[in-house]
């Protein structure tokens, strides 16, 4: 089954990032096709390359990255609620003069169609945030 | 985008307008897939009934008003809007205007309507 996840939770805040990693490895396990994550509201923190927790605790965004890498997921950011958090790739950095970009490697910032593109696309779109 | 198939999709708005940006989030998803061509709905639940309370005044709560881009749905070609009736009547909306006309389900009617459905869009 081609499966897609919508998260709209952010690292270490709420349980939903958690959540959302395990169930899409749990895809994985059992065969399905997971196409796309789409980062959205708060769920977009979990693309900052910048966040460096204690190293007991989980890394989410290399975990992310490690995942999609090896069963090649999109990992799409929405644009808007990237931009309103200080989530931004080289070009946004440049357009809007921002003093850096911390997007991390293997995430996409795109646009609310990719939400709505996953939906079409896949069998269950499951989502993970309140 | 390639978007060819048309799916009935369900969009579930849950959330009251400003105490996060969920609903605005919920509703510019919503707009966002109105220009892809596929057969939407929309229902409001819960604490969401009250993003279509009339006479809101988010500009005290430093946020930009949803009840004036709501009405704006049908010029989006988004008319199938729907509201959970006992959400209206647990707070107290039962009677009160609505920014825009939407049709009230009962709980049993939700399950048919998210039955019908393709996929769901939670927010």
């Amino acid at each position: 089954m081609n499966i897609s996840i919508a998260l709209y939770g952010a690292p270490h805040s709420s349980e939903a990032s958690e959540s959302a990693y395990r169930f899409a490895q749990a895809c994985c396990a059992k065969g399905h096709r997971v196409l796309r994550i789409f980062f959205y509201h708060d769920g977009v923190h979990n693309a900052s390359a910048l966040s460096m927790p204690p190293q007991d605790e989980t890394q989410h965004t290399e975990r992310w990255q490690a995942l999609a890498g090896e069963h090649n997921i999109d990992l799409v950011v929405c644009v808007a609620a990237a931009l309103r958090r200080g989530i931004v790739d080289q070009d946004e950095s440049e357009r809007y003069e921002l003093p850096s970009a911390n997007i991390a490697r293997g995430f996409e910032i795109s646009g609310l169609g990719q939400l709505l593109d996953a939906a079409v696309k896949s069998d269950r779109l499951i989502t993970f945030g309140r | 985008m390639n978007t060819p198939l048309s799916k009935k999709l369900l969009f579930v708005s849950r959330k009251a307008p400003y105490g996060s940006s969920m609903a605005r989030d919920a509703l510019d998803a919503l707009l966002a897939a109105s220009v892809y061509d596929q057969d939407l709905s929309v229902l409001f639940m819960g604490d969401g009934v009250f993003q279509l309370v009339k006479d809101q005044a988010a500009h005290r709560a430093g946020m930009k008003s949803l009840a004036a881009s709501l009405p704006a749905l049908p010029l989006y070609d988004i008319e199938k809007i729907y509201v959970q009736q006992s959400a209206l009547e647990q707070r107290g909306l039962a009677d009160a205007e609505l920014v825009i006309p939407a049709t009230a389900l009962e709980d049993g009617d939700i399950t048919d309507l998210m039955e019908q459905q393709e996929a769901m869009l939670s927010f």
